[in-house]
């Protein structure tokens, strides 16, 4: 594990009174690959949600790539940068054309001539395979590259980390492994990912690590051959059993 | 690595859908006398109009008097259209008491200001230079009227009338209250309390007034409450009441677009990192304000429509230069045909900007059809 780019200590947060991230200590290596996993409710989303501040956390210290999340928008603007995220629902901007959608971030927060940015944008929209849609509108896409598409927007920027939020949940059951292996190829490259996701078999093939999530805690955390052989605590193993194909 | 599906729907082997079933024929009795209360209801209808437009057609055009001859129109007893009271007073209708012998300059500011909106009206022409481009424009229409310079008769601006001023008013009023209210409308829901306290009661409080009040004290009290030295003519004073009136009910138009965007949308736009200004210019407001065209229109034409309420304040548009040339008791028994006449031109301008509206949301919305 390399130096540490990401750090929750005794992180706490509330929605309302309702207890939602308790007592996380967690700690992503730069170059690190983490799955996320857990039953609904159980506080994954808003974890990694908390990682560029989507999600404000209450207590605790969580510090990104050196800089301590606070209120402060420029810190906040500046983690945003570095901090990729794709959403379970694609969330493409659908008034902007595939290449348009790609290129904003670089134009707007970057300060990237335009067509710089739209050279870049074609690479990356290249790289996930989509770079015949560039001149389309995301509702003329299948779902499976919008999701695409949606990896290079966030690739566009040049981020050293990358959010996941149950990236394919959304999907058609065929289009899920197109998803997939733009993520393998993805981990491939040395990114340091954090992926909330059901596909027990990305998190086995890709992982470095595989972290339960229960109740706003994490319950259980260990290397996926581990994880997955000799689950520790009984409500992950429950959790596997009903998750895992027999 | 999955194919796409093919999303033009055409298969190999996709088929033709089926011709529509039968001619016209089939259309009426599929659609006019389908079952026995819809025959009757066509029947009822159709004698109806039988009745009617032969008259209506009658009275309006074929026995109507065209020449502003009095005692014509006085031999009609009623019984057809004279439209010779607008022949004789359609210059003080659409002028209002602007000196008859400058009426040219109205008309040439008139036509300069409805070519540029309709040159403004392509979204193409929705650039950066537009405003700027608008100000030659404005300051034209308003030393053409108000004269002084260039050797024009100085006329002032109590003798404007007529439908330059209806045109002006609706048009500054508009351009001013939309950017009003989408400041109101983010305001409504920033996160900020003090901002979202304040644009709230605003909104409340401006919609809980008659426009009518807001005219009179735009007219009466303002001038009192202006430091001394600093005047406003009665018409800019009444533009400025409806623009922050109009801005109120355009914060609502607005806020139902931004309510209706998915929460992903703006949470996209930050994660990129975009500032919270960029998120709302280049993510929220194309997509909410694209989704208000319909609404937006609503309150066009209502403000098209109210500005003839500015005669409470003597002020005389389209209505009220109307009422002007009723005035005149040798013609004042034909309002009717001076109100239809109006009535018309009200009529075609909302005809027009509807159309517009319908057309600006398809062209504007592709990316929601595509």
């Amino acid at each position: 594990m390399g130096d540490p780019i990401i750090e929750f200590r005794r992180v706490n947060k509330w929605f309302g009174r309702y207890h939602v991230l308790r007592d996380i200590d967690l700690t992503v290596g730069r170059g690190e690959r983490i799955v996320v996993c857990g039953p609904s409710g159980s506080g994954k989303s808003t974890l990694i949600r908390c990682v560029n501040r989507l999600e404000e956390h209450q207590q605790g210290t969580l510090i990104v790539d050196g800089v301590e999340l606070t209120d402060d928008r420029r810190s906040v603007e500046r983690i945003r940068r570095e901090v990729g995220m794709v959403f379970q629902q694609f969330n493409l901007f659908p008034h902007l054309t595939v290449l348009q959608n790609v290129a904003l971030g670089p134009i707007e927060v970057l300060k990237v001539p335009r067509a710089e940015a739209e050279a870049r944008a074609r690479e990356q929209l290249q790289r996930v395979r989509v770079g015949d849609q560039a001149a389309k509108f995301p509702g003329q896409l299948s779902g499976g590259q919008q999701q695409r598409v949606a990896i290079a927007r966030a690739l566009c920027m040049q981020p050293r980390i990358m959010l996941f939020d149950e990236p394919t949940s959304a999907l058609d059951p065929e289009m899920v492994k197109e998803v997939l292996d733009a993520m393998l190829d993805l981990a491939g490259q040395g990114m340091t990912m954090v992926v909330v996701t059901h596909e027990m078999g990305f998190a086995r093939s890709v992982a470095d690590r595989v972290i339960f999530m229960d109740h706003g805690r994490i319950v259980e955390q260990n290397a996926p051959r581990e994880f997955f052989a000799h689950p520790e605590n009984e409500r992950t193993r429950d959790f596997l059993a009903k998750v895992l194909p027999r | 690595m999955a194919t796409a599906p093919d999303l033009s729907g055409a298969g190999r082997d996709a088929r033709e859908p089926p011709p529509p079933r039968g001619g016209p024929l089939a259309w009426v009795r599929r659609n006019l006398f389908s079952s026995w209360a819809n025959a009757a209801a066509t029947a009822v209808v159709g004698l109806a109009l039988a009745w009617l437009l032969p008259r209506a057609v009658a009275w309006l055009f074929l026995r109507a008097v065209y020449a502003p001859d009095y005692d014509a129109c006085r031999a009609l007893d009623y019984r057809a259209a004279c439209w010779g009271f607008v022949a004789e007073k359609h210059r003080l209708i659409l002028f209002g008491r602007y000196p008859f012998a400058e009426q040219w300059r109205p008309l040439a500011a008139t036509a300069l200001f409805v070519a540029a909106l309709a040159l403004s009206a392509h979204p193409r022409a929705w650039r950066r230079w537009l405003a700027p481009a608008w100000l030659p424009v404005v300051a034209a229409f308003f030393l053409l009227l108000r004269g002084g310079v260039l050797g024009l008769a100085p006329v002032d601006p109590s003798a404007w009338g007529g439908l330059p001023l209806t045109i002006v008013l609706t048009a500054l009023v508009v351009a001013a209250s939309i950017p009003l209210g989408i400041v109101l409308a983010l305001g409504r829901r920033s996160r900020m309390p003090l901002v979202r306290g304040l644009s709230t009661l605003y909104i409340e409080l401006v919609r809980g007034v008659p426009l009518i009040t807001v005219l009179f004290v735009a007219s009466f009290l303002f001038p009192l409450l202006l430091p001394a030295g600093l005047r406003l003519d009665a018409l800019a004073r009444v533009a400025v009441g409806m623009t922050f009136f109009q801005a109120a009910y355009m914060a609502e138009v607005v806020r139902g677009g931004l309510q209706a965007l998915p929460r992903g949308q703006g949470e996209a736009a930050e994660a990129l990192g975009l500032s919270w200004w960029k998120v709302q210019r280049r993510v929220i407001l194309p997509q909410a304000l694209v989704l208000v065209i319909p609404s937006f229109v609503n309150s066009l034409l209502s403000t098209f429509l109210d500005t003839s309420l500015v005669t409470v304040v003597s002020i005389y548009d389209l209505t009220g230069s109307l009422r002007l040339a009723l005035g005149d008791p040798q013609w004042r028994n034909f309002f009717l045909e001076g109100y239809l006449f109006v009535g018309a031109i009200y009529f075609a301008s909302c005809l027009a900007m509807s159309r517009y509206s319908h057309w600006l949301e398809r062209h504007l919305g592709r990316w929601a059809r595509a």
